[in-house]
């Protein structure tokens, strides 16, 4: 019961805060809000059973990804998003209907599945590396490390100053 | 325990997908348009992570890591992208960004 | 009473009893800080106020909360409030699954000294960690000043470059329990001084100590809040209460770590020759005010490092020792017989 109303706390905190972070001007002000949505998505992560994907969803998303954007925001002094935009009225309400039409198709489709879930769902933090390091996965992983090494060198090289 | 909350929480993953799609179409700032793509790609980490606990299953999870991986590779080198762009044009308007329009 | 309501008051005892200690240990704390570093450079610090100066912490308690409240003009208001509040918060977010004695038995049950015992507790940790950052940055932002702007964000990339070796430091304790459990880390290093994750983890130890010390931006990696250089660092333009704050959320941050290293390398409550002395959370609270003590030693002793020394030596010298580290560790584990594990103690 307290698990359902916990959820629903959660889940409206992130609804409101993912439409604080497209509606508002200021772009630190969404990237705030982005961090209080990706918050809440790690206490839902928590009350589906998953405490290992709930701590990296913080230590990962809203502990470096969000930084580095907070970092960028700031250093390049990004100011409030003002003035007449190239859109014309019509074409942002198209947007926002053709939203709506996703979510109600989308909706539909995902209501009718029905599915039980499990009673025994152990997904604490051995069980996600050992499926994580299973023979399945390992290619994978190795491949996502030599990913992030690509990244960090490209991060580099396309920031630094040319002298 | 947990097992009802997955539907909810599925829904909740719509919506936040959507939330994030409208906000890619409509913002201007560059900076923001990212940040909306990773409102999507969280809004998928968490239809993971149920469908995980629906079908019992650990391969939800795992996706949910690769997912988060890729997610922060693609930030570093994104926001790298935008630094260097704003050095050369000095804005961040998406509109700005024409040169290769026909 | 029904047992969830026993649970309930239980929990609720324990966070009341552990927030005033840790206040408690807060305010006590500036006053050791402040005699040790005067005797260690050669001179009294505060022995007017009350016996020995001990009254000092009360004074300037009731300084700062008289003094005048000043935000900069153009600063961002609601940020300028939120930041201290975010740094507090999360300094007491992870008090909460550091186990702070042995556990005992009361009311039929047996009471962890540990508010909340998470089976993920040291990912939990590293990812309150991770929201430290937060506090800095956004007051170094909206105090509307360069200063504090260039401060808060050297100290957050300080703060989250030596994140990455604390974490990689706990990797070996971690494979050697077994779990992510604090007290089951603990428990793990059972048997004597020679089981100690300080003895047995030799090189992640002096990793993990300079990795707090400079995650909680102590000397010698205290350039953030350096007094002499950048003003006062991100906190310059914070005052009276909020000053108050932060300097709150750093002491309770260092005694977390503290806290930590004792649990995690120094055995938390367990005696070093089991068969002579027993287990008691007394124990605990002499390894904790050793690891204090030694905060204050350095800061007495060490200069400061530059920006880029550290930041050099945080990633080109930590990280790979930790890394070092973690592979030798699980070569032991893996590829040692297990004979020779169980002669050396490694493992479960």
């Amino acid at each position: 019961m307290i698990d359902t109303v916990v959820f629903y706390l959660f889940a409206a905190l992130a609804a409101g805060s993912a439409l604080v972070v497209v509606g508002q001007r200021n772009p630190l002000y969404s990237a705030l809000a982005l961090i209080v949505t990706m918050g809440s998505l790690s206490a839902i992560f928590g009350l589906l059973g998953s405490p290992f994907i709930a701590a990296l969803q913080v230590v990962v998303y809203a502990g470096a990804i969000m930084v580095l954007f907070l970092f960028v925001i700031m250093l390049l002094n990004v100011k409030r998003e003002d003035g007449e935009s190239s859109q014309s009225p019509g074409l942002r309400t198209t947007a926002i209907l053709l939203g709506a039409v996703l979510l109600v198709q989308a909706g539909t489709v995902l209501w009718a599945w029905q599915v039980a879930a499990p009673a025994g769902f152990d997904a604490s933090a051995v069980k996600v590396a050992q499926a994580l390091f299973s023979s399945r996965y390992l290619y994978v992983f190795e491949a996502t490390s030599v990913l992030i090494l690509a990244a960090l060198v490209g991060a580099v090289a396309l920031a630094k100053r040319e002298r | 325990m947990s097992g009802a909350l997955a539907q909810p929480a599925l829904m909740l993953s719509l919506l936040l997908f959507t939330i994030g799609v409208v906000g890619v179409f409509l913002r201007r700032n560059v900076i923001t348009v990212f940040m909306c793509v990773e409102l999507m790609l969280n809004a998928v980490n968490l239809a993971f992570v149920a469908f995980s606990r629906q079908m019992g299953t650990l391969d939800g999870q795992v996706l949910v890591f690769f997912v988060m991986t890729v997610a922060a590779a693609e930030a570093a080198v994104g926001l790298a992208i935008i630094i260097a762009i704003h050095r050369h044009k000095d804005t961040l308007d998406v509109d700005a960004f024409n040169l290769m329009k026909w | 009473m029904s047992p969830l309501q026993q649970e309930l008051a239980i929990a609720a005892v324990k966070v009341v009893a552990i927030f005033v200690v840790l206040l408690t240990l807060f305010a006590v704390m500036t006053w050791v800080e402040r005699r040790a570093l005067a005797f260690i450079q050669f001179r009294l610090g505060p022995n007017r106020t009350g016996p020995f100066g001990i009254l000092q912490p009360m004074a300037d308690g009731i300084k700062l909360f008289f003094k005048e409240e000043v935000m900069p003009a153009g600063a961002d208001k609601w940020i300028f409030l939120a930041a201290p509040a975010v740094a507090v918060i999360t300094a007491f977010m992870s008090i909460a699954v550091v186990p702070y004695g042995k556990p005992f038995h009361a009311f039929g049950r047996e009471i962890t000294v540990q508010i909340a015992d998470l089976d993920v507790g040291l990912l939990y940790i590293f990812a309150i960690s991770s929201l430290g950052v937060y506090g800095i940055v956004l007051g170094g932002w909206a105090s509307n000043n360069k200063y504090t702007l260039l401060g808060g964000l050297r100290a957050s990339a300080q703060m989250f470059s030596y994140e990455l070796a604390l974490g990689l430091s706990w990797v070996g304790v971690i494979m050697l329990a077994g779990s992510f459990r604090i007290q089951e880390i603990v428990t793990a290093q059972a048997g004597g001084l020679f089981h100690w994750n300080a003895v047995q983890q030799i090189l992640a130890f002096p990793i993990y100590m300079i990795a707090a010390t400079a995650e909680v931006s102590r000397t010698p990696f205290d350039l953030p809040e350096g007094e002499t250089e950048l003003v006062a660092g991100f906190h310059t333009e914070y005052s009276s209460m909020r000053f108050a704050l932060m300097q709150m959320a750093e002491y309770v941050n260092m005694i977390t770590v503290a806290a930590l290293g004792s649990n995690l390398f120094l055995g938390g409550w367990l005696s070093p020759v089991p068969s002579l002395i027993p287990d008691s959370s007394l124990w605990f609270l002499v390894k904790l005010f050793s690891l204090l003590f030694l905060f204050i030693w350095l800061r007495g002793t060490l200069p400061r490092l530059r920006y880029d020394q550290l930041m050099q030596f945080g990633w080109k010298v930590l990280v790979p020792l930790a890394v070092l580290n973690i592979m030798v560790t699980a070569g032991a584990l893996a590829f040692f017989p297990a004979g020779i594990r169980a002669f050396f103690g490694f493992g479960r």
